[in-house]
């Protein structure tokens, strides 16, 4: 860095730069000299996790299955072989677990040990599902958990937690919103949200704001 | 191992926070560990469950203070010193200063992006007949293990029912310490939430894990 001493503007991006991101920054340097990896491949794995996952794969799986039976059914069945059926959803793995609400019994997933998410369905997981509070809690208290999301339950429905400790991957299908019947499957979609997929909220209401 | 990571049913660590409209990534260094740990893995340099079990054993207090990305890249750096693909020298240099290990599977370049974006195959042959069915109860073994292990101490001397036969998989205590993929039946394995948490527990809870054979007992 000294030859660039008298430059300013480098200094200054560099001040600015927290130690981890220097750290961050001097690995793939060196990941790249040694031949290990092409900056370029690093670039299009990033651009594949923005573009092409997201809560939007989940969404289109739980309108469906609201709208067609035999795909329900197959779906509950066997998650990952339905889902391979519909081919305009990214490729989802071999063990993906769809897990049914039902006016008795509120479906809630985590992974206490670390982070494991159906990530072909709903995208990169936010924050909160990787952080201390939901992990310690969501085994042992997910009312209280349901209350952070400001959402609670009848205290007569069962909650099944979900705890994700192999590579099954668990997705939540919510009971379709009333007042949604003879909606298009592309409708409902949209009233699908990730946190409704998580068992950490319910679907979007008609009419409500999106 | 009896980590920090294992949080299931820890106290003191406050409310759940979303927040809302969160973008994918806080910041662009987030984007290059996820990366970075996408493709040295699918090169070869590790398998998932060694990067779970390097994670884990950051120091309690480096785990509970740093951020999920900082604890991928903390985790991966120490895995590819220890492993030989780059030493603590460059590291505190920043600069390649010898020429690096082969990768089982080469390079990671554009060829391979594809492959990242595919959830792994974790199924296996079964070696042996599965040793229980679906509505057995099994008693979640009162084990300790000092290296990777992914049943979590919540559950840990309780009995649960047998609920789905997921086949038999890799197993993550010897995969992680590169021992061998040694296949075994996974069971998803439901709890009563009094049974975990006594009777002041919630009475409509019920908790499910995904269990390894050798995790369970007959009752």
């Amino acid at each position: 860095m000294s030859e660039h001493h008298h430059d300013h503007d480098h200094d200054h991006d560099h001040s600015e730069l927290s130690e981890t991101e220097l750290r961050v920054r001097a690995l793939e340097t060196i990941l790249t000299e040694k031949g290990y990896v092409e900056p370029a491949a690093l670039d299009a794995i990033i651009q594949a996790y923005e573009t092409k996952i997201g809560p939007h794969n989940g969404a289109r799986v739980i309108a469906k299955a609201w709208t067609d039976p035999a795909f329900r059914k197959a779906l509950l069945e066997d998650g990952s072989k339905a889902i391979g059926t519909l081919g305009h959803v990214s490729r989802v793995g071999d063990h993906l677990v769809v897990v049914e609400n039902t006016p008795q019994r509120h479906n809630m997933v985590v992974c206490t040990l670390c982070s494991c998410y159906p990530w072909e369905m709903l995208g990169l997981p936010p924050v909160w599902y990787k952080a201390a509070p939901y992990r310690s809690r969501a085994v042992k208290d997910p009312r209280g958990v349901l209350a952070d999301f400001g959402i609670s339950l009848s205290k007569d429905i069962e909650i099944r937690v979900w705890d994700s400790t192999a590579e099954t991957r668990f997705l939540v299908l919510p009971m379709r919103p009333e007042g949604t019947e003879g909606w298009s499957e592309e409708q409902l979609a949209e009233l699908v949200t990730r946190d409704s997929m998580i068992g950490t909220g319910f679907p979007r209401r008609p009419g409500a704001p999106s | 191992m009896n980590g920090v990571h294992d949080m299931g049913g820890m106290d003191g660590f406050g409310k759940v926070e979303p927040e809302p409209n969160e973008p994918m990534f806080h910041a662009d260094w987030e984007s290059r560990v996820l990366a970075m740990v996408r493709a040295m893995g699918a090169a070869g340099a590790f398998n998932i469950d060694t990067s779970r079990f390097y994670r884990e054993t950051l120091p309690p207090d480096v785990y509970l203070s740093s951020s999920y990305y900082e604890k991928w890249f903390l985790g991966l750096e120490e895995m590819l010193i220890e492993k030989g693909y780059l030493t603590r020298e460059e590291v505190a240099a920043g600069h390649a200063m010898q020429p690096g290990k082969a990768l089982k599977h080469g390079k990671f370049d554009l060829s391979n992006v594809e492959r990242v974006m595919v959830r792994g195959k974790f199924a296996r042959p079964a070696p042996a007949p599965a040793k229980f069915s679906i509505g057995d109860r099994v008693r979640a073994k009162n084990i300790h293990p000092a290296t990777h292990t992914r049943l979590p101490r919540y559950v840990r001397g309780h009995v649960g029912v047998v609920e789905l036969n997921h086949g038999c998989h890799v197993f993550p205590d010897t995969a992680a310490m590169e021992r061998g993929e040694n296949p075994q039946w996974l069971y998803t394995v439901v709890f009563e939430g009094r049974d975990l948490w006594g009777e002041d527990g919630d009475p409509t809870l019920k908790v499910s894990i995904d269990a390894f054979e050798p995790y369970l007992e007959p009752v």
